[in-house]
């Protein structure tokens, strides 16, 4: 340990780290362009100087090690000098088009002119014109090289995480440019990474480009659900003005830095994925039962439900559950369906809906709970798999199905789907996205995305994770523990929580796995259970 | 004047080849040291005799040669800077081109003294001639086995590759010149670590200039005491001085480290062409700050000029005359540093190019006396900000001629003022 001072406050840090190591792990705010705790240090961009008594200039916090006795000043007079003039510096040549610029908001030139700018400016001179302003470099990303402040950040990302080796610094001078490669796009899988980690408006997102400015948004910490990873996210949202878009409340999806899962990371796939929560959503209660198509209340629904399964044969009947739901909505269904209506055929994984998996962040498993879905429905290997009870269904081997979230024309094809509706009498669809299946169903109940509704879900590695509401359940819909919930009153059994927490806290005295876990306990970062 | 040194075969004709420079005494000096002297006695040797790194930082060699880590693994470098690129500079040109068996010599010997099998030469692009001579001098070497392998029977190996650089000063910088050598963009490397740990291909290296190298063997010739003797306290040796400007005999000179700046113009370069007053002198290339006629009453050695507010640096002599107008001076340099900076620092990236622009505008008639502070504070704005010392060199001119001959500068503006200018 080396105990230091910074700001005249004593600190006692890990030998060998850096200045501004120090200055985050003390939480102190520091201007940084080109420093980046993921990348090698390129030390370029000169604006995290800071004063180190008896050293005769500012140094670079980002490049200088911490030594025994160092006092470090990152407000005096002499730091805060020196990172302004860097910054005018790095302002000379800047457009400073922030009106038209969708980095405004959250642009680290903005940030840091409010801090150590000087409010005087002498560049009186014609700025150096480049030639590539809002031009796509690939399907994702939009350049911008007069704005870019040259940091490397974007050419390090390619070069040491991504390994594609996409982006370059071009010319020399103040007529350098950063571009891509000639001939090459940027059309790698983690690509829309660049344009949060450029700190200013050089490198947009395309998807979210003049969407919305960005203090119009919410945002709310949550967990991809687009593959067992469970990348951290900060579901960013409009909040304020909903005569804006009217059809789109997801504004966009942003990491969230988490070193044990995603680093500060996620792919485009988890990145795009958004759209199904405002898009090809169900509504509304459906049902075509006894040709009875009239519009009716959730308790009617419910208890039409309720009437149909209380009479149903436990072995003519078949629960699809699905590992898209969280662990909290996983553990009502296997108290309703499992040890209430004792059903035997149970299912959750769909065969054949493997996708691209990569020694990174991506898993090949698209499906976000997995683990938990194995876990608290606890049916051996082999048993969890749909196709043995889509085969009895095929063969008219059952009465009614009760589906959650699955589309079987997607999974089997359309001829099975059909052929399944001819030969089974009832199928009843709880999903947040309309399908062919939910189409098919005789009643349909709308749930929550996971956007809408709170929980957990556990990743391939048995990280508990929570997932957080950020936007209302659209149009009629509710979360799936809600309507289990219900569905469960209309039932007759004893099953009462205000909140997915209490169910969380009723699954882990159950279950051995998340045994000892609460959701405090799960914190921003997760938790591994205790599986062994 | 002592006997020359450095410079003895500088004007023998085809001394560049072995035929000429071998009967006078190349490679005599390698065989009996290789032979007889161990690798620390050299390098005790070199740091006895006060060599200073001779390609502008002044930074003695032997100690440079101690940095190398004890008890090291991986494959030891010398890079041989070859570069040689700064404004008013052409020394290094004179040995590559006309005796470069001096030069490889030095190389052999160093190499030796730092344990290193394999040497690379990086000489500048422009440098046509000087390459030619220079790899004609290697291949000879190689036959005569000179270099390659059991060097004289030694049993010491060692490679020697040319590589030529492609037109950027920048690369002039050591870490730059890894960088370029290694086939990457040629940008400055972030210090520490220094190449002595981790150099080229991420091993320990020492670069040394040409000059530099050029002086080992008539060291362990002559003996270390010879050599400091030759020179000012703690400036060992002679030194090329490249004089250029409005001298009547402009040229590259051998002068003891230490000759005083006014003997070095008027009696050794001949006075100041068609007897004109002088105005100015930059001492050591265009990086450094420049003296005016009052001022040229100094040592021309590292220490003599640092006590003057200048620098030795690569000792290229720009002489002025009276008729020298300071604004074009200035943006020439100006010029020059925003079209070398290598863009890797924002405050030399930006400043330069700032700079040169204000400048600009000032010699077209569009200046403002304001713009002497702007680019005064531009200039003290981008010093020591920066990873290498290029934004420094950038620097001392603009101040040094603004602050010197600023009544020049204030006049020029007000008198050239544009009728309608936008500016002031």
């Amino acid at each position: 340990m080396a105990n230091i001072t910074i700001d005249g406050k004593p600190y006692a840090v890990k030998d060998g780290i850096t200045i501004i190591e120090a200055i985050d792990e003390a939480k102190i705010e520091l201007p940084r362009y080109c420093y980046h705790p993921a990348l090698s240090i390129a030390g370029n961009c000169r604006i995290c100087q800071v004063e180190v008594e008896k050293m005769p200039r500012t140094v670079i916090a980002c490049n200088t090690r911490v030594a025994e006795g160092m006092v470090i000043h990152t407000q005096s007079q002499k730091a805060k000098e020196s990172q302004a003039v860097v910054l005018e510096f790095l302002l000379a040549n800047h457009p400073l088009d922030c009106p038209v610029c969708d980095q405004s908001g959250e642009c680290k030139l903005q940030d840091y002119y409010m801090q150590v700018g000087l409010y005087d400016p002498k560049f009186d001179d014609v700025k150096v014109k480049k030639t590539k302003k809002a031009f796509a470099i690939g399907p994702t990303i939009m350049l911008d090289q007069e704005r870019c402040i040259l940091c490397t950040r974007c050419v390090r990302f390619a070069d040491e995480v991504t390994k594609t080796h996409d982006f370059g610094v071009f010319n020399r001078g103040d007529h350098s440019e950063l571009d891509i490669y000639p001939g090459k796009t940027l059309d790698n899988k983690y690509s829309g990474n660049v344009a949060d980690i450029c700190p200013v408006g050089a490198l947009t997102d395309r998807d979210f480009r003049f969407k919305m400015r960005v203090w119009y948004l919410g945002s709310q910490a949550s967990v991809c659900p687009g593959c067992s990873r469970g990348c951290n996210i900060s579901i960013e949202y409009e909040k304020s003005r909903p005569y804006h878009l009217k059809e789109e409340r997801i504004m966009r999806l942003k990491p969230r830095e988490n070193p044990e899962v995603n680093k500060w990371w996620i792919c485009d796939e988890g990145r795009y994925g958004y759209k199904p929560v405002d898009f090809g959503r169900l509504k509304t209660l459906k049902t075509n039962l006894n040709g009875n198509t009239a519009p009716f209340d959730w308790k009617a629904a419910l208890e039409e439900i309720a009437v149909i399964l209380k009479s149903a044969h436990p072995h003519r009947w078949a629960l699809a559950a699905s590992p898209e739901y969280t662990n909290e909505e996983l553990y009502l269904q296997k108290k309703i369906f499992l040890d209430e209506l004792k059903w035997n055929h149970v299912g959750f994984k769909a065969p054949g809906q493997e996708g691209y998996e990569d020694s990174f962040l991506m898993k090949a498993d698209k499906n976000p709970n997995s683990a938990g879905a194995a876990q608290i429905l606890g049916l051996e290997a082999g048993r969890e798999v749909l196709t043995p009870i889509v085969e009895k269904a095929k063969r008219g081997e059952l009465e009614g199905l009760f589906i959650f979230a699955h589309d079987l024309a997607k999974i089997y094809g359309a001829e099975t789907l059909a052929l399944v509706r001819k030969n089974v009498k009832t199928i009843i669809f709880e999903g947040p996205n309309q399908n062919a299946t939910s189409d098919a169903a005789d009643i349909v109940l709308p749930s929550a995305s996971y956007a809408e509704k709170d929980g957990t879900f556990t990743n391939f590695e048995g990280r508990v994770q929570r997932i957080r509401k950020a936007v209302e359940p659209l149009g009629g819909s509710r979360p799936a523990w809600e309507i289990l919930l219900e569905l469960a009153g209309v039932l007759g059994m004893d099953l009462s929580y205000a909140r997915p927490e209490f169910i969380f806290s009723d699954l882990a005295k159950e279950n051995e796995a998340f045994g000892g876990l609460t959701f405090k306990q799960i914190g921003p970062a997760g938790r591994v259970w205790n599986k062994k | 004047m002592t006997e020359p040194i450095l410079s003895r075969n500088f004007n023998v004709p085809n001394a560049w080849k072995l035929s000429v420079a071998g009967p006078r005494g190349a490679y005599e000096t390698a065989r009996k040291v290789l032979l007889a002297m161990k690798p620390e006695e050299i390098v005790q040797t070199v740091t006895a005799s006060n060599l200073r790194g001779l390609g502008g930082a002044g930074f003695p060699t032997g100690k440079k040669w101690q940095f190398l880590p004890k008890d090291n693994p991986k494959p030891v470098y010398l890079v041989v800077n070859a570069d040689e690129g700064e404004p008013g500079t052409f020394k290094d040109r004179y040995i590559l081109e006309r005796d470069p068996h001096q030069l490889i010599e030095g190389i052999v010997l160093s190499a030796f003294a730092i344990r290193s099998h394999k040497a690379y030469i990086y000489i500048r692009g422009e440098y046509v001639e000087p390459y030619q001579n220079l790899k004609a001098a290697l291949d000879e070497a190689y036959a005569e086995n000179f270099l390659g392998k059991n060097i004289f029977g030694s049993g010491w190996d060692l490679d020697l590759v040319v590589h030529r650089g492609a037109g950027a000063y920048i690369c002039g910088e050591e870490t730059a010149l890894l960088n370029s050598l290694e086939g990457g963009k040629g940008f400055p490397r972030l210090k520490p670590p220094f190449p002595a740990i981790v150099g080229l291909f991420g091993c320990p290296t020492i670069i040394n200039n040409v000059e530099t190298l050029a002086c080992v063997p008539h060291i362990l010739k002559n003996g270390a005491e010879w050599f400091a003797n030759l020179g000012s306290p703690g400036n060992g040796g002679t030194h090329l001085f490249s004089v250029s400007g409005h001298v009547k005999k402009p040229g590259v000179y051998e002068l003891p480290m230490g000759t005083p700046l006014r003997q070095m113009i008027y009696t050794h370069a001949g006075g100041i062409r068609n007897d004109r007053a002088l105005k100015a002198v930059i001492p050591g290339g265009i990086s450094a700050k420049i003296l005016t006629a009052g001022e040229i009453d100094v040592k021309m050695d590292y220490d003599g000029l640092k006590a003057a507010g200048t620098m030795l640096g690569s000792a290229g002599v720009m002489v002025m005359d009276e008729t020298t107008c300071m604004v074009k001076m200035l943006l020439v340099a100006a010029k020059f540093f925003a079209h070398e900076s290598c863009g890797q620092c924002s405050p030399c990236r930006e400043g330069t190019g700032w700079a040169y622009k204000v400048v600009q505008r000032i010699y077209s008639g569009e200046g403002d006396l304001r713009d002497l502070d702007t680019l005064l504070k531009v200039a003290r704005n981008m010093e020591g900000r920066t990873i290498c010392v290029f934004a420094d060199a950038a620097a001392w001119p603009i101040q040094s001629y603004i602050t010197k001959f600023r009544k020049e500068f204030e006049n020029y503006i007000l008198n050239h003022k544009k009728a309608g200018a936008v500016h002031g």
